[in-house]
């Protein structure tokens, strides 16, 4: 039996909630990943619930005055029709911000009870939902959205929302499967087993806040890749039928030859507005990767 | 061995009927009557001819007979390698539809993902070593990765083709020019080639530099560095231990990319009217075109299977724990 | 003198700013001896150990000097001292379970590790690695095996033998038998003795918290507390006369071969050690001594008190004087 140095149990440290919550201001604050995104983020925000009210025109309003260029009355110049550029831009990035939350909760929600439930169970529970995964990536969600949409009098926004959730979430039940996997054999888990807590229990108390992090990283990337699923949807003329979008002013543009008859200023900001978004989204989710985990911060 | 890779086999199998059942049964779900719709060209019929000619079309299409024997023709059909003729383009048979639209789409897709692979990976992987490269490489990493697929299409033609007359900006070759094995039209395709395969091979190049960075940064600070590091091993050699552990990762990112291939990017075809397969898809579900969408289905399906088959197969070689845990799976 | 370390201390890089882990420390060793280190978690060993050999970027070396072989050490250089590592001074680190690269066969990391090191003639040494692989009781087609495909013993003894290779003129063996079983222990301490007894290593210094491994294997011993040492001897002072009362309580909680606990209260030592980050004056142990008295406000120097056994305490000292008093006394009579 091997006797050790000293004669006092020592309790595992276990960092305090309160030491946990200050490290993470501390660090968060300090990051400049978090604080650039997370800033132009708001700022986009902002900009999607004040933008339109700012609007002279509404965003399907024929002005009369087509193709002008930027400056002046219209903001950002007119489309081949004579409605006003700007107020479709500010309304669709709030078309935007929504199909992307709505796409994100309803991949979140799936992706993660699914994940969880075939990476804490495993066994054959676990092989079915690799199948199922498998058979989702299989499929056309280009020809099933045109499927389900051609049964609908008109396709909504929650219409799109949902349906990018419930295509896309296989990708974040493989990603919280692997992580409940691993979280699975850890040490403490094993302890809270041995200490004959109930399985919920150790789920809500153990697994959740190590998992806590990891779940919000989750659900930022889904945000910003729904909202670039619906600019494809949307480009391709599959979008919402009854409201402006950042990427069926795109199709417009398109269809209307922009391209060739130079009017940047139809197809320019949409996009880059819409990159933005996603960027902004995508640096605060890496800065907020490196505030919970030191090992990826390059000091 | 033996018993994983038919257990494998076995999935693959059931993944491919199921797979393959379900895409017969969408293009079926579209409302409205193809037939109608080819009859459509023909201009105003008289009610006579009319049923006429759908009796005629319904039959040589088989679509006149119950669904459950649809389903049962297709299977004999996919068999012996006969997918039927294309509603839409008839008399073209499918097969030589998408026979057609395949190189296109695999000459654009394939050289794209595996160049943005490759630069990606090594940007990747030089940003996770230095600190002044990593302060560039991974912001326009996180640009180029939010950059929405039409916004480039839209873009990149725009500089390159309207702005600065450099390349052209759709098809996939020059109106004035016939398929011929000369350079003149080879000359013209790459042309038309080439904006595609960049916006492509863009918007691709973040993802692979973003996911490589952060896996070396993890494998330079994991146990087996900090102990090739204390018994004195140059930086390289760390390096290269490093980044030979964070590719095992990237490469099964690779083979599913390259396996959706064959679905081809429908966005970057339509918005170049690139002659692809993702182009062929969307001209098909807009005519309800069944056969021709059921068999772009069955090359999607088995490209995806081949995908996994490759990945599995790539870490077989590569990855000496799965080679262990399969001699291991008797045990 | 062979290792010799001279007033070293070691600082973390913290948030609250820099925490001494090592504060101050002076021992030497002399050719072949094995020395234990012991302590408890966060005495401070582990990271003197490390820091002899590799000082991350979290840890800056703050003061003394460190000579191996009349050579001084530049542990604070981390390039000047990369040709040293393995070759002078070596480890076989805590996390020797996960310290072999997954994804390359044993005998690959070998020969990438000797071309790092310029080794010229690299037949010869494989040659001696399979020798030495062979002694131990591993066969050599370890050397074309994955580190997952071995135990954990094999492990740790595949470690010790890579870390070794070079014949380094000391060894820092940092918890080599924490995470094994009883016999697979007793295994890699007779190991360690061999190695020594050949010359594959010159010193070694074997961190543990274990303080039986060091009953078998240890010429001496020195026991850290709270980042200073507390005593150092040859393990039999240590086990059978220590002086420092942190080692008497640490020696009087051991359990005995044989006793019944029902007999007799398996006690502990009551109290904590003091945060390193604000550590308090004097004496580190004040707090939990049962000796203490005002003179402890003070820090007590580490002083001989015997031939080869050095203790830092006031009592001690104080006993010793009054004796040295006393039979300066008598002899004066």
């Amino acid at each position: 039996m091997s006797v050790t140095v000293s004669g006092v149990v020592e309790e595992p440290a276990a960092p305090t909630a309160g030491r946990r919550r200050s490290d993470f201001f501390y660090y968060g604050l300090r990051n400049k990943k978090l604080v650039f995104g997370l800033g132009l983020e708001l700022l986009l925000v902002l900009f999607a619930i004040i933008g339109p009210m700012l609007a002279k025109y509404g965003p399907q309003t024929l002005t009369g005055a087509q193709l002008r260029h930027p400056g002046g009355t219209y903001w950002l110049g007119t489309d081949s029709l004579g409605e006003d550029v700007y107020s479709q831009l500010a309304n669709g990035l709030r078309e935007s911000y929504l199909v992307g939350a709505l796409g994100a909760v309803s991949a979140a929600v799936v992706g993660m009870a699914l994940g969880f439930t075939a990476g804490w169970r495993g066994g054959i529970l676990d092989e079915v939902l690799q199948m199922i995964t498998n058979i989702i990536v299989m499929l056309p969600s280009l020809v099933l959205l045109v499927v389900i949409g051609s049964y609908l009098n008109s396709r909504s926004v929650l219409f799109e929302g949902v349906f990018i959730g419930l295509t896309t979430w296989p990708w974040v039940a493989r990603a919280v499967r692997a992580q409940t996997f691993s979280l699975r054999s850890r040490e403490f888990v094993e302890m809270a087993k041995l200490s004959g807590r109930r399985p919920v229990e150790i789920i809500v108390r153990d697994i959740a806040p190590n998992m806590a992090s990891y779940l919000f990283l989750v659900v930022i990337l889904l945000f910003g890749s729904s909202m670039l699923l619906a600019a494809s949807y949307d480009f391709l003329g599959l979008g919402p039928s009854d409201t402006v979008s950042l990427g069926w002013m795109m199709n417009q543009a398109t269809q209307n030859a922009a391209l060739l008859y130079r009017e940047w200023w139809w197809f320019i900001p949409p996009g880059a507005v819409l990159t933005a978004m996603v960027a902004a989204l995508l640096v605060a989710n890496v800065g907020l990767d490196e505030v919970f985990n030191p090992k990826l911060r390059q000091q | 061995m033996r018993r994983y890779l038919i257990r494998k086999l076995i999935t693959y199998v059931l993944a491919f009927f199921v797979g393959v059942s379900i895409d017969w049964g969408i293009p079926h779900l579209i409302p409205g009557d193809p037939i109608q719709g080819l009859l459509s060209r023909f201009g105003q019929l008289d009610p006579a001819s009319y049923t006429a000619l759908y009796k005629t079309f319904a039959q040589s299409f088989g679509l006149n007979v119950p669904l459950w024997q649809q389903y049962l023709n297709f299977w004999k059909g996919l068999l012996t390698g006969n997918m039927g003729i294309s509603i839409s383009d008839d008399p073209n048979t499918v097969t030589s539809l998408v026979f057609g639209a395949m190189p296109y789409t695999l000459a654009l897709l394939v050289p794209a993902v595996v160049l943005s692979y490759v630069v990606g990976n090594r940007l990747g992987a030089a940003a996770a070593r230095r600190r002044l490269l990593d302060n560039t490489v991974l912001p326009l990493g996180y640009v180029f990765q939010a950059i929405p697929y039409p916004w480039l299409a839209l873009v990149v033609p725009y500089l390159l083709g309207v702005v600065w007359h450099v390349f052209p900006t759709s098809g996939a070759y020059s109106e004035t020019l016939l398929p011929a094995w000369n350079w003149t039209f080879i000359g013209s395709l790459l042309d038309h080639w080439f904006l595609p395969f960049l916006t492509v091979f863009i918007v691709s190049l973040g993802g692979w530099a973003i996911g490589m960075r952060n896996l070396v940064i993890y494998e330079l600070e994991n146990d087996s560095s900090r102990y090739l590091r204390a018994l004195g091993a140059s930086e390289r050699v760390v390096r290269r231990y490093a980044y030979r552990s964070a590719s095992l990762p990237q490469l099964s990112g690779l083979a599913l990319a390259l396996g959706v291939v064959i679905g081809g990017n429908i966005v970057t075809e339509i918005a170049f009217d690139y002659p692809g397969l993702g182009h062929l898809i969307f001209g098909a579900i807009t005519s309800q075109d069944y056969f021709l969408l059921q068999g772009i289905f069955i090359f999607i399906v088995i490209g995806v299977l081949i995908a996994n088959f490759l990945i599995d197969l790539v870490f077989i070689t590569v990855d000496p724990r799965t080679r262990l845990s399969m001699q291991g799976a008797a045990a | 003198m062979s290792v010799r370390v001279q007033n070293l201390s070691v600082a973390y890089r913290s948030r609250g700013g820099d925490v001494t882990a090592v504060d101050d420390v002076s021992f030497a060793l002399a050719d072949g001896e094995i020395m234990g280190l012991a302590g408890e978690s966060g005495s401070g060993k582990s990271t003197l150990g490390n820091a002899l050999v590799y000082l991350d970027q979290r840890m800056t070396a703050t003061g003394g000097t460190v000579t191996v072989d009349g050579r001084e050490l530049p542990i604070a250089d981390t390039r000047a001292m990369r040709p040293l590592r393995m070759t002078e001074v070596s480890l076989v680190p805590q996390y020797a379970m996960s310290a072999l690269t997954p994804t390359r066969k044993i005998g690959r990391l070998m020969t990438d590790l000797l071309t790092s090191h310029h080794v010229s003639d690299r037949r010869a040494v494989m040659t001696e690695l399979k020798r030495r692989l062979e002694l131990i009781g591993l066969a050599e087609d370890v050397l074309g095996k994955y580190s997952f495909e071995l135990s954990g013993g094999m492990r740790q003894r595949v470690t010790i033998v890579m870390s070794t290779l070079l014949n380094p003129s000391l060894l820092i063996a940092d918890e080599v038998t924490s995470a094994l079983d009883v016999s697979t222990q007793r295994a890699v301490g007779e190991m360690l003795l061999e190695f020594r007894d050949r010359g594959y290593v010159k010193s070694v210094i074997a961190i543990t918290h274990d303080l039986s491994i060091l009953a078998q294997i240890a010429d001496s011993i020195a026991i850290m507390y709270a980042g200073r040492l507390a005593e150092r001897a040859s393990t039999d002072a240590i086990v059978s006369g220590p002086l420092h009362p942190y080692t008497q309580a640490l020696i009087a909680s051991l359990p005995e071969v044989g006793v019944r606990h029902d007999q007799v209260t398996l006690t502990g030592i009551p109290g904590r050690p003091p945060s390193l980050a604000n550590p308090p004056a004097g004496c580190r142990f004040r707090d939990r001594c049962p000796f203490a008295f005002e003179q402890c406000a003070n820090t007590p120097p580490f002083a001989e008190v015997e031939p080869g056994h050095s203790v830092a305490c006031w009592k001690v000292s104080q006993e010793r004087g009054a004796a040295a008093g006393r039979a300066g006394q008598e002899q004066a009579v």
